[in-house]
């Protein structure tokens, strides 16, 4: 349990609490040393792991429960899935570079890369929503089996995960154009980009745990 | 405020500094009751809360009054078996969701920043977003009642018992959607906390420095953190079983039985920590005032809260031991939830050596802490029978276990919280309320309390079974229930003295028309520095920390031979409340604007599809209203007339001269 605060134990005892100090000025200095936005997303994605640690859980349990429906695994184009899996995973590439191009002050460049992330984030959804179409196709609904609805729910969960993930990044994308993401800010791509790379990483996780391991 | 310069605030545009984004004129700081929907000041938000469990705590009451006159005598006609399901359901989630945890609420959030010497939460609006989501949630939650019904399945509602099949009704629904928008709320309040606690201590405030008070809302927040989202996969999964056709609590199609048992116990206990650990923080506030001397302990009563959070996520199965989970893992849960008695022993134990030799003054708030001392210990001990797996199997389902979670969540949490009103009452409203009255209402609690569930203990071991709506005459049941009852009406009457004590104190208050002074009870913490009622702006100048207590070690030193001596007058080293370059964030829409759309969303799932279009469109307005409008409004600032938008004169990345005043905070609730 260290203690990062900033320490300005500088006051001699019984110093009168309404001296001018240093305090006032230096109130924007966190106690950490980190922002509290950054430091806020750090704890929501902390707190997203548990979410979907309840849903892979789940997956885990009832992977086999596949009632009179078909098996998941005799669904899987596990070479489709791998190639959306790696346009997923580049987009983290695109995502670094964009906080790199606004922390040297590239804005052509910022807005470039978030453009790619962007299209990247969108062809893996449109990979899972074919994906998704192609099952439906082979007879695995939402409700055919316990095995179905929770691959589709964690499946759904990360895609909406991705979803918000593009919205944001758009966002920032208009955001930059209308001259609003200066590089002072640079933080706020950096955060965008802390909860993007948290759900690639988490694809990684689903990736490995629902497609691959039989 | 350090909050004003956040990642996403928006760049020194030149013109759209000025006039920021909005369909809404700002509210301004407007009395009357704009100010409290457009408020995002920790302090009015905690009334709130506070307010709105009071309000929710009369609803539980009234479903626990039905439930004691249903039993009173064998065969009660008042409820039939439909009903009683319904109202001990309703009981449970009430009292758990929009009673407990709110109170908890209101505390951290009033407390906190005053505590840690900050202006205000990290998120100011997040914090009002927090609010009233939960508001909403507990009007979702209870609008069943006038809906078709009421959740019918226990406050866990057990899966597939609560399937559509066994609970055909929108009840459960109900419970679900409000249940997921207080989970919102806990999680995005959780969020703002520990932000708060983590980055906006004064300077020298390092976190062994802070109040015991503070560490528990940290601790609770973090458990909130972790449990909500639990919780809320859970909620989903049930969601889609019952809306949306799912199987995943289908039995005849392979689904277990216990996922959903797992799921809700890895939540709900460290949930039962959520409730009971700001209540442990508040007494370890009263208790070293009234006996003045400091906290026995300190780092043991820290470490041992830290404990608690941790062990409380490795004991949740021992809810299940009836449940068939097998007897490696009924073993291990057992031994994990005795071990958990023990940083809850080192706590009592620590609060007994603070009152050892000091000069006890039994005040209201201290009566309070001093019965959540005692009530709780007695629930612990009947929760270490639990832990006794072969023994439990005998309680499982009785009235022993009814007994026990009451006496540690009313005996424990509501005891401390009702102590805590009494103790900041002047801090918060400006007036005291009556000692007298308020130990008058003690002793009353306490008796009515220990008729009402103390019996119980005798009415389980005798196999009285729980959520049954009557039994018949002959049992051995008929005395200990018409106890039980009468004791039920005396807490009734209690929380009526209570009522009472604040109408009364408040219309004295203002007759006698005395100022009040800052520190009435000669405290410990930085809030009882500021005068009462807390302004506005808390601090006039944010402390520098040097030691724990230092509020207390600015107005006594020790001589040589170590006693206590006074060494400043109080008014020397308060603060005056003189709100000069002091700058606030300002009030804002969004938050209730985002906050409506959530019941939207909920009723629409439930009924039409459409509602949750128009939801929708109220969330995304009010998110992006919500980024594009500064926290503080230019020239909206406290009290510096030729403003410039810049809090304070420097900044670490020197940028606040271009930043400070178009700035907002992240809005990075999804």
């Amino acid at each position: 349990m260290t203690d990062l605060a900033d320490p300005h134990v500088s006051g001699a005892p019984g110093d009168p609490p309404d001296a001018p100090d240093a305090t006032h000025a230096s109130s924007h200095v966190t106690s950490t040393g980190i922002s509290n936005e950054k430091l806020a997303m750090w704890v929501f994605l902390g707190s997203e792991c548990l979410l979907f640690g309840g849903l892979i859980s789940t997956f885990l349990l009832y992977k086999e429960k596949t009632a009179d429906g078909p098996k998941l695994h005799d669904l899987y184009d596990i070479g489709f899935t791998s190639i959306s899996s790696f346009v997923l995973l580049m987009s983290s590439l695109s995502m670094v570079l964009a906080v790199s191009a606004i922390q040297r002050g590239d804005h052509r460049a910022l807005r470039s890369w978030l453009l790619v992330t962007a299209l990247l984030g969108s062809v893996f959804i449109s990979g899972q929503a074919y994906e998704f179409k192609e099952f439906l196709n082979e007879g695995l609904g939402f409700t055919t089996s316990p095995a179905s609805s929770a691959f589709f729910t964690l499946t759904g969960f990360h895609g909406a995960h991705v979803t918000i993930g593009i919205v944001m990044l758009i966002s920032t994308l208009i955001l930059s154009l209308r001259g609003r993401i200066t590089q002072e800010k640079a933080e706020a791509v950096e955060i965008v980009g802390l909860y993007w790379h948290f759900v690639d990483v988490v694809w990684i996780l689903v990736f490995t745990i629902v497609y691959l391991i039989k | 405020m350090s909050t004003t310069d956040g990642p996403l605030a928006l760049g020194s545009g030149g013109g759209l500094a000025a006039r920021p984004m909005g369909v809404f004129a700002r509210p301004g700081d407007t009395p009357g009751w704009r100010g409290w929907v457009t408020t995002v000041d920790h302090k009015k938000i905690a009334i709130m809360y506070g307010a709105a469990a009071l309000f929710f705590f009369v609803i539980g009451g009234i479903e626990a009054l039905l439930i004691r006159i249903q039993l009173a005598t064998p065969n009660g006609k008042l409820l039939s078996a439909d009903l009683y399901n319904q109202v001990f359901t309703m009981h449970g989630t009430t009292m758990v969701f929009l009673v407990v945890m709110p109170i908890g609420a209101a505390f951290m959030n009033y407390l906190m920043p005053l505590q840690i010497g900050a202006r205000d939460v990290a998120f100011p609006r997040l914090n009002a977003l927090s609010f009233w989501v939960f508001l909403f949630g507990g009007v979702v939650l209870n609008s069943s009642w006038l809906l078709g019904g009421g959740a019918d399945g226990g406050w866990f509602n057990y899966a597939p018992n609560s399937g559509v099949i066994f609970s055909p009704t929108h009840g459960i629904d109900f419970w679900n959607m409000g249940l997921l928008l207080t989970g919102i709320a806990s999680l995005a309040g959780a969020i703002n906390l520990i932000t708060t606690v983590l980055n906006m201590r004064a300077p020298g405030m390092t976190l062994m420095k802070m109040p015991v008070f503070t560490w528990m809302s940290l601790v609770t927040q973090f458990l909130l953190l972790f449990a909500i989202p639990v919780l809320t996969a859970a909620q989903f999964l049930l969601m889609f079983d019952r809306l949306f056709g799912a199987r995943f609590f289908d039995v005849s199609a392979g689904a277990d039985p216990l996922l959903w048992e797992h799921l809700f116990w890895i939540f709900g206990h460290p949930e039962v920590y959520i409730m009971i650990l700001p209540a442990f923080g508040v007494i370890s506030e009263i208790i070293p005032v009234f006996a003045r001397k400091p906290l026995f302990g300190y780092p043991f009563m820290v470490f041992s809260g830290i404990a608690i959070g941790f062990m409380g996520w490795g004991v949740w199965a021992h809810h299940m031991f009836a449940s068939g989970i097998g007897p490696i893992s009924v073993a291990a849960f057992s031994i994990s939830t005795m071990f958990i008695a023990v940083p809850t022993g080192v706590k009592i134990l620590n609060w007994l050596a603070t009152m050892w030799g000091g000069k006890l003054r039994f005040t209201a708030p201290m009566l309070y802490a001093i019965g959540l001392v005692t009530m709780f210990t007695i629930g612990g001990l009947s929760g270490v029978t639990h832990a006794v797996a072969p023994a439990d199997t005998q309680q499982t389902d009785t009235y022993y276990i009814v007994a026990h979670f009451h006496y540690v969540l009313f005996g424990g949490a509501l005891f401390g919280f009702i102590g805590g009103w009494y103790f900041w009452w002047p801090k918060v409203f400006g007036y005291a309320l009556s000692d007298k009255v308020g130990k008058a209402n003690f002793w009353v609690l306490l008796l009515g309390f220990n008729l009402t569930f103390g019996p119980m203990h005798i009415l389980g071991l005798q196999g009285m079974p729980r959520r049954t709506y009557t039994y018949r005459d002959g049992y051995g049941f008929n005395l200990w229930n018409f106890v039980s009852t009468i004791g039920a009406f005396l807490i009734a009457l209690s929380f009526l003295v209570f009522f009472w004590n604040i109408w009364s104190s408040r219309r004295q208050a203002k007759v006698a028309n005395l100022a009040m002074v800052g520190d009435p009870w000669d405290g410990r913490s930085l809030e009882w520095m500021l005068p009462c009622p807390t302004p506005a702006h808390n601090f006039d100048v944010v402390p520098t920390v040097r030691v724990l207590d230092e509020f207390w070690h600015r107005k006594y030193g020790e001589d040589e031979r170590g006693r206590l001596v006074r060494i400043a007058a109080t008014a020397d080293v308060s603060q005056h409340g003189d709100a000069t370059d002091v700058h606030l964030p300002s009030p804002s829409y969004w938050p209730i604007v985002l906050a409506f759309g959530l019941p939207w969303v909920a009723y629409g799932l439930i009924y039409n599809l459409w509602f949750c279009v128009l939801g929708a469109v109220l969330i995304i307005a009010g998110i992006y209203g919500w980024v594009m409008e500064p926290a503080t409004e230019p020239g909206a600032d406290h009290g510096d007339p030729d403003d410039h938008g810049e809090p304070h004169p420097t900044d670490a990345s020197g940028d606040a001269a271009a930043t400070s005043s178009t700035s907002t905070e992240a809005a990075l609730v999804d």
